[in-house]
């Protein structure tokens, strides 16, 4: 990663943070962006924050509107999904930290 | 001794005294944002400052630059865990723009272009210890930087010097941010390691 | 759910002057499908932790997984990785992860693959995946973007195509001498038109590769007129 510009990945990334409290793979999970209408997948939404972390910022691939925040703290993980505020901690399993 | 990664030893060895804990120091100026960089021409920015009545005052990018100018020379620290030493800023001390609009609150909300959002004690904005910089180094402050205009305040984790900031709101009650609403502390002294929302 | 898996590394293998094949031992491996990749996670003498995510070059081969690594300079991890932490000492990983940027030899239809630099590493444990398969008689393309000749990861698995496969590189800084196509970056012409193998509705294309990379691509790939739903695309920084 360029320390100079670091760019967007994609919701590929979430996978690993988010495994930790859904029971099934979440970045297939798809819906319709509530802004520009478009359609995509966690996985193809457009990641920023990647690498250094806490904080992954996900946006969608049309409009940038936001459609999900994660931050991950050591035996905790904050989830915000759409763009309201309001986010849900979810404690890790021991097995997870 | 974990068990893994023998001599992997992350970047916080060095800098002892002026490295807040679990801080490593860098040369380069990390990028980290939460979205695509707004480009806002100076021509067409402005700052407005509105009180909990509803009182404001606004100062385009001509009448800010018009101010009293400082040139704060501060170590900055960010979250993801870099800290930069001695970085020059120059722009316009926050009591000088937040004196103009008459209030009783204790907290504001910085407002950002790209819809970023942080809240602030009001004391930690004032005393001369809180900038709007539109300068880095000299140079014009980059957009990826924050530019035309960020917020400094060197003494809390770095996601609160806003950038692109157009708006200061303040508030009677604590409003989290951006951030702080999704688990990020509400306070952030990078001293006292107030990363998360129960440090 | 998922959690950490101590991992031992038995082999380093140079791909390129700064990518690495990285084999794993990871007792309780339950497997994967190709495309995904693992979590891996480093922690220093004093509890600090740093994660960054690579992808599984190979199919699933019961508790041994490799991993590609290609070096960022000034980084944190990737330097480690590649060519400090000893072999035979512990990692942990977490995984498999991922299911949008997946394939296995049971989904049907054509395979585009398209790679540039390192992402050719989550493509190659398809094509491993593929060439291990017994029926394929579906063409697969691989599109391969790379700097110069000393870029080329499984330089010698790619020289020669098996049954149905159709392998391009394409240089965009030096070219080979006598190649027929100059040094440049990937244009619409480097890509399979509509009516060109592979094609069909069900012809469906994976891109990795650094950011700007997958965003030229998919730009040109909706331009030549594939359907965005059969477009996967996995971008790393």
């Amino acid at each position: 990663m360029n320390q100079l510009s670091v760019p967007h990945l994609d919701g590929n990334v979430l996978a690993g943070p988010l495994a930790d409290v859904f029971a099934v793979d979440p970045t297939t999970a798809w819906h319709r962006c509530p802004t520009c209408r478009m359609p995509s997948s966690i996985g193809e939404l457009h990641v920023y924050g990647t690498g250094p972390g806490p904080g992954l910022t996900g946006r969608c691939p049309g409009c940038a509107d936001l459609a999900l925040r994660a931050v991950a703290q050591p035996g905790h993980l904050w989830l915000q999904i759409g763009n309201g505020a309001g986010a849900f901690r979810f404690p890790l399993p021991h097995s997870a930290r | 001794m974990s068990g893994f990664s023998p001599g992997f030893r992350g970047r916080t060895h060095a800098f002892e005294g002026r490295l807040p804990p679990g801080q490593y120091p860098t040369e380069s100026f990390p990028v980290l944002s939460a979205g695509p960089t707004p480009h806002v021409p100076t021509e067409d920015w402005s700052l407005t400052v509105t009180s909990e009545t509803g009182e404001s005052r606004t100062w385009s990018w001509e009448e800010m630059t018009a101010l009293p100018q400082q040139h704060p020379t501060v170590d900055i620290h960010c979250v993801t865990r870099w800290s930069k030493f001695d970085t020059r800023w120059s722009g316009v001390g926050l009591d000088t723009l937040l004196e103009q609009v008459e209030s009783d609150a204790g907290f504001v909300v910085a407002e950002s272009y790209d819809g970023y959002t942080t809240n602030l004690p009001l004391e930690d904005l004032t005393g001369n210890k809180a900038w709007l910089v539109h300068s880095f180094d000299g140079y014009p402050l980059a957009p990826e930087h924050g530019g035309p205009a960020r917020l400094l305040i060197p003494h809390l984790y770095f996601w609160k010097s806003a950038k692109w900031v157009r708006a200061l709101r303040f508030t009677t009650e604590n409003e989290p941010g951006f951030w702080e609403s999704a688990g990020y502390h509400d306070h952030g002294d990078p001293w006292r390691e107030q990363r998360y929302w129960n440090d | 759910m998922s959690r950490w898996l101590p991992a031992r590394l038995t082999q380093r293998t140079d791909q390129t002057a700064t990518g690495r094949a990285l084999r794993f031992d990871v007792p309780g491996w339950p497997g994967h499908a190709p495309g995904q990749h693992v979590d891996v996670r480093l922690t220093a003498d004093d509890g600090y932790q740093a994660v960054r995510s690579y992808s599984l070059a190979a199919p699933s081969d019961g508790r041994i997984i490799e991993l590609g690594v290609q070096v960022v300079p000034g980084g944190e991890v990737s330097p480690y990785l590649a060519d400090d932490l000893p072999v035979g000492a512990l990692v942990e990983v977490k995984g498999p992860l991922g299911g949008w940027f997946r394939w296995t030899p049971g989904d049907r239809g054509p395979l585009l693959l398209i790679g540039g630099g390192a992402g050719v590493v989550p493509l190659m444990a398809m094509l491993r995946a593929r060439r291990a398969t017994a029926v394929r008689t579906e063409p697969c393309v691989l599109i391969y973007s790379v700097r110069d000749p000393d870029e080329v990861w499984y330089a010698r698995e790619l020289s020669t195509p098996a049954a149905g496969e159709d392998l391009r590189i394409l240089y965009t800084r030096r070219a080979p001498a006598g190649s027929p196509r100059p040094a440049g970056r990937i244009t619409a012409g480097d890509l399979p038109g509509p009516e060109d193998p592979p094609k069909g509705p069900a012809a469906t294309t994976y891109v990795c590769g650094p950011t700007a990379f997958v965003e030229h691509v998919n730009g040109l790939l909706l331009s030549a007129g594939r359907s965005p739903e059969h477009i996967r695309t996995e971008r790393f920084g």
